[in-house]
This record gives C-alpha cells, sequence and structure tokens, in this order.
C-alpha cells in the first residue's frame, strides 16, 4: 500500500502496518518537548492531580526559553520552579541555552521518522528532520507525560513543490511568506505538510529549519522534510546517531490531498504587513515604510545561518539614524559560532545591541516590548496585533537580510539592493 | 441556557485570546485582558451562556492553552466558528469547553440572543426563531467532553488500569 512519509512515521508509532488518511489512532510518542511556559508550571500540577509520574524521563526534553532572563518576579519565579522541576524529575534539561526549537535539532536527540510532541505551536519545526513532530496544549501535554501515548486523526499531506533555485538574497524566510499570502493562514488544514523540490533538497538543516517552522503560520499539523543527505550530515554534525532512512519518504503515487508547484527562481525577497504573516508581498512594493525597530531573533529566524546572513548586509555599513537593531541569537551555540567567525562583532560594529538566547519579544512574555505607534520589522514568524507590545505597535515581517538591510536604509527595502 | 452572540472575523489568534504579556500570571488575569487587542469591552461585557461566534481559523497560533481557558473563565456557552485552528481545537476539548464547527454563520448577527446546544450540535437563535446546524464532535472527542475534559477523563482510564492490576 502506498504511503505518505506521514502515514508512515503513525503508522510505526501506531503498532500498524498502515494506516488511512482521516481515521483516529492512538500512537506512542517517542519524544516529548517542553518549556518553562507550557511546561512544569502547567503540567506538574496535573500530573499530581492524576497521581502518577512521568512515562519516560528519557523521553522528555525541557528548555527554558520563553520568561529567561527572568526579568519580572513571576517570570524568575516560574523559571526557578521549572529547574527545580527538571531536577525533582531527571529530564535532560537545557537552561538558557536557547530556544527549544533549536536546542532539540543541536542535541541531536531528535531524529528522522520519530513520532514526537512538542507543548509549543513551532513544534513543527521538527519536521526538517524528517520527524512527525507537532504542537500541543499543556493539559494534553501532561497526558503524554503520563501515558506516553496520543490520539492522532491520520492527516492527509499537502505537498508542496519547489522548482528551480532560490537566487542569491533569497531565502526560506521568502518562501514561507510567500506561501502564507498564497495560501493563507488555514492553507494547511491543520494536515501533513511536506515541502519537495530541487529548490527545497538544495536547502541546508537550518533553512529547513525555516521552512518546517512556519507550516504554524499555514495552519499545518506538521511540516515535513524527506531526511536525505544533508539530514545525515547535519545529524554527524551533532553527534546523533543515523537511521536507516531509505523508507522514510512519501512513495511514488501515494495519494495526496493537494499538490502545489511554485518557482523558486522567480520568488522575490518578501515582507508581510502588519497584521499577519498572509499579508506578504515584494519588499519593494512595501512603499519604503519607514522602521524605527528592527529584531533578529526567535526560532525562525535568528539560527546561525540567519546571523550570517545578516552579516552579510550589516558588514562595512551602519544602521540608518533613529534605528535600532536587536538581536537575540536563537541558541548559545549558533550564538558561539558566530562569535568565532566574527559575525557577532560585526553586529556589534554596526550598533547593533544582543540580547539572550530566548523567545524575547517574539514571545512577548517579559518586559521589553514594543513601544505604542512603533513600525517594527522581525524575522520572527508571527505578526499578530499586540503580540510584540502594545496593540499600536505595527510589524512586518521579513528575512534575516531584508531586516538588515531594511536597519541600514532606515525603510523597507529589497536587501537584493546591498548584495554585490 | 439563553446568552448574548459575540461576532468576530477570521483568523482571531491566540494573542488576542491570551495576551503574552499577562502569560506570566494566573488565567484570572489573563482572562481580564481576553480580546481586548480587538474589542476592548468583551472581557468586561460577556456574561456566563454568551456565545462566541467567529469565522475561520479561530485560535491560530500558539499552542497556549490559556487562550482557550480563559473563555471558558469567563464561563461562555462555546466557540462556534466556519473551522478552527488545530491545537486550539484539541485544547478546548481537552479543557471541556464546547467547540463547534458551523458550515455557515450567515444568519448569526452580532448581538443576537441564542441557545448552544453542544450535545445536539445546534445553535438557537431565538431573536430570530432559526437554527444553525452545527458538524457533529468526532466520537473520541465527545468522550472526553463527556468526562469533562481531558484529566478526569485521564482519571477514569488510570483508576480503570489500576483496577484491572488489581484484579
Amino acid at each position: 500500500m502506498k504511503q505518505t512519509l506521514a502515514q508512515k512515521i503513525i503508522a510505526r508509532a501506531a503498532g500498524r502496518d498502515h494506516v488511512t488518511a482521516g481515521e483516529v489512532v492512538t500512537a506512542k510518542v517517542d519524544l516529548a518537548m517542553i518549556h518553562d511556559s507550557g511546561g512544569p508550571r502547567r503540567v506538574a500540577p496535573i500530573l499530581k492531580e492524576l497521581g502518577v509520574g512521568l512515562w519516560d524521563k528519557d523521553k522528555v526534553f525541557l528548555v527554558s526559553d520563553h520568561f529567561v532572563p527572568g526579568d519580572t518576579e513571576e517570570g524568575a519565579s516560574i523559571l526557578a520552579l521549572t529547574r527545580t522541576w527538571a531536577r525533582e524529575t531527571g529530564v535532560r534539561f537545557h537552561d538558557g541555552q536557547g530556544i527549544c526549537h533549536v536546542v532539540l535539532p543541536e542535541s541531536g536527540q531528535l531524529q528522522p521518522g520519530m513520532f514526537a510532541v512538542g507543548g509549543d505551536s513551532h513544534s513543527p519545526t521538527g519536521g526538517a528532520m524528517g520527524a512527525f513532530m507537532f504542537g500541543i496544549g499543556a493539559t494534553e501535554m501532561a497526558g503524554v507525560l503520563a501515558t506516553g501515548e496520543i490520539w492522532v486523526k491520520v492527516p492527509e499531506t499537502i505537498r508542496i513543490a519547489w522548482t528551480g533555485q532560490l537566487g542569491d538574497g533569497l531565502m526560506a524566510k521568502d518562501i514561507m511568506l510567500a506561501l502564507c499570502g498564497r495560501l493563507g493562514m488555514d492553507g494547511g488544514k491543520y494536515q501533513a505538510i511536506e515541502y519537495t523540490g530541487e529548490a527545497i533538497k538544495a536547502l541546508s538543516m537550518q533553512e529547513r529549519m525555516t521552512l518546517s517552522n512556519m507550516a504554524a503560520e499555514l495552519g499545518g499539523q506538521t511540516g515535513l522534510v524527506a531526511p536525505d543527505e544533508v539530514t545525515a550530515a547535519f545529524l554527524r554534525s551533532v553527534g546523533g546517531a543515523v537511521p536507516d532512512l531509505s523508507d522514510l519518504h512519501t512513495d511514488e503515487g501515494a495519494e495526496v490531498l493537494e499538490h502545489h508547484t511554485f518557482d523558486a527562481t522567480a520568488l522575490a525577497p518578501q515582507v508581510a504587513a502588519p497584521h499577519s504573516p498572509a499579508n506578504a508581498m515584494p519588499a519593494d512594493e512595501a512603499g519604503k515604510t519607514a522602521v524605527s525597530v528592527a529584531y533578529i531573533g526567535a526560532c525562525t529566524g535568528a539560527k546561525y545561518e540567519d546571523l550570517q546572513a545578516a552579516a552579510r548586509i550589516l558588514k562595512g555599513r551602519k544602521l540608518a539614524a533613529g534605528v535600532e537593531l536587536l538581536v537575540a541569537p536563537s541558541s548559545k551555540r549558533d550564538q558561539d559560532r558566530a562569535t568565532q567567525e566574527g559575525i557577532m562583532a560585526v553586529f556589534e560594529a554596526a550598533g547593533a545591541k544582543v540580547l539572550p538566547n530566548a523567545c524575547g519579544i517574539c514571545a512577548g512574555y517579559g518586559t521589553h516590548r514594543l513601544d505604542a505607534d512603533v513600525t517594527c520589522i522581525s524575522s520572527t514568524a508571527r505578526n499578530f496585533k499586540g503580540r510584540m507590545g502594545e496593540a499600536s505597535s505595527q510589524v512586518w515581517l521579513g528575512s534575516p537580510l531584508t531586516v538588515a538591510a531594511t536597519a541600514v536604509a532606515g525603510h523597507i527595502v529589497d536587501p537584493r539592493e546591498m548584495l554585490s | 441556557m439563553s446568552g448574548r452572540i459575540f461576532l468576530f472575523g477570521d483568523d482571531i489568534d491566540t494573542d488576542q485570546l491570551a495576551p503574552g504579556q499577562y502569560m506570566r500570571g494566573g488565567i484570572e488575569a489573563i482572562a481580564t485582558h481576553c480580546l481586548e487587542a480587538i474589542r476592548p469591552e468583551f472581557a468586561q461585557t460577556v456574561r456566563p451562556g454568551d456565545i462566541v461566534v467567529a469565522g475561520r481559523n479561530f485560535g491560530a497560533g500558539s499552542s497556549r492553552e490559556q487562550a482557550a481557558e480563559a473563555l471558558r473563565h469567563l464561563q461562555v456557552a462555546g466557540v462556534v466558528a466556519l473551522s478552527f485552528a488545530g491545537i486550539f481545537y484539541r485544547n478546548a476539548v481537552n479543557l471541556g469547553l464546547p467547540i463547534l464547527i458551523a458550515p455557515s454563520i450567515d444568519d448569526v448577527a452580532d448581538g443576537d440572543t441564542a441557545t448552544l446546544d453542544p450535545e445536539g450540535g445546534v445553535l438557537r437563535l431565538t431573536t430570530k426563531g432559526t437554527d444553525v446546524a452545527l458538524e457533529p464532535m468526532p466520537e473520541n472527542l465527545r468522550a472526553i467532553i463527556n468526562n469533562g475534559g481531558l484529566v478526569p477523563h485521564l482519571k477514569k482510564r488510570i483508576a480503570a488500569e489500576h483496577k484491572g492490576t488489581a484484579e
């Protein structure tokens, strides 16, 4: 029976030979990722009420990222509770090391073919590794932590192919903003999105993570890229084991719900106007909108390669007068590498302010938020009204290249103008 | 119980339902600011039994279940929408918040008086005297809701397993 990649992973996790789209199955979870916001403070009281412990502490991956650096009294106390719970349960804990969606793949613990859940909506990021990973809320996570199982309605697959090659100045982020514009924030219909095509095959693992990450903004349950040599090389680079990848792909002729094809070669750098990622347009059609804050951050837009891309623009340039550039590298590991390679020095020389390896302004959980009426361009995934600050703040989304170029110009520009 | 309808558009997101800056607090604080970015008076004027009706993709965005919990805390009778974001839908079921899909909300107006019957799958517009038929919930989710949410559902299951082991 011809199966999609999503069906193969779910069937294995459900102990079945094959599964059919639309049926509800109960599957065993290979890995459960939680963070400080939806994690211990929410799940511990439920586990207590149920009177049970963790089904398998070695399959739980805890990260502190939402309330780091603990700049409010409540945030600091949530972090303290998180640390105590980590000690008591003995789960794997990455404290202040960066954002969960980046720290997890960097740990080598997430493997292709896994059926995994995360207590965060950007958990589809794990799909870049060829894992069926999706986000759930805290009560449901408590259920997983208690039983090791979760129900899932076997999704249809929406295949999104990008042919050709991305030109210089284009990034995975541009692909995702274009898709949000074309398909809408519910275009994914809570089904499995699978990215294919030569332009996708050519992307690095971190760029694939941006694609899978923003499957959330497309409304997909997960966003898969079939594992290949890029995946295997990445796993080896982080000290992870490489499983047999030979069957981890959608069979030729397997039934899919939709198949979309786009031409990467023709794509221009994209931005999304406030207050939705679906408000996408080419950067040079954004009316040279003036900005006063530029933010390079979040799991979506501040990984090593995002920092590297922004530094290409910023090297030897200064920020426009009145523009503040904030950089919150996604993980400590990525920031350390960027420091070693002189990338962080480029940010400093340009006048950027470096913030902790955490969700920061993107989540808007701490004291650092956008003031009223501020216009910001951001490499993050979401520009919902009021998410990053006051309801009157205006957030545009763009790639790290576009954010950096806009910070230099003082208004939204196509970054290709500054690349030579 | 009859209530008033609060009508919203498409893509109502979780940052509007549970604003990030209040996420460090408890549900009381979050609920007070529910939907304030788009409808500042909502949390102050909504009363137990009122019904939230919306367009497509209600609950888009974050996995924070406080988005559903805030509505439950405000004691709305339930949410009826053309479609829901996947994680929000699961969260609502797990927290016991009735959540139903309507094929059309064309007949519904803001401020209408109505009653929501989640079991029967119908939204009764008592002002107009018409009914909006709603899609029935999948059986596995009805079981969770009928048990009062995921935690009581799991309690039952764990108790049954213990009993099984004891025997």
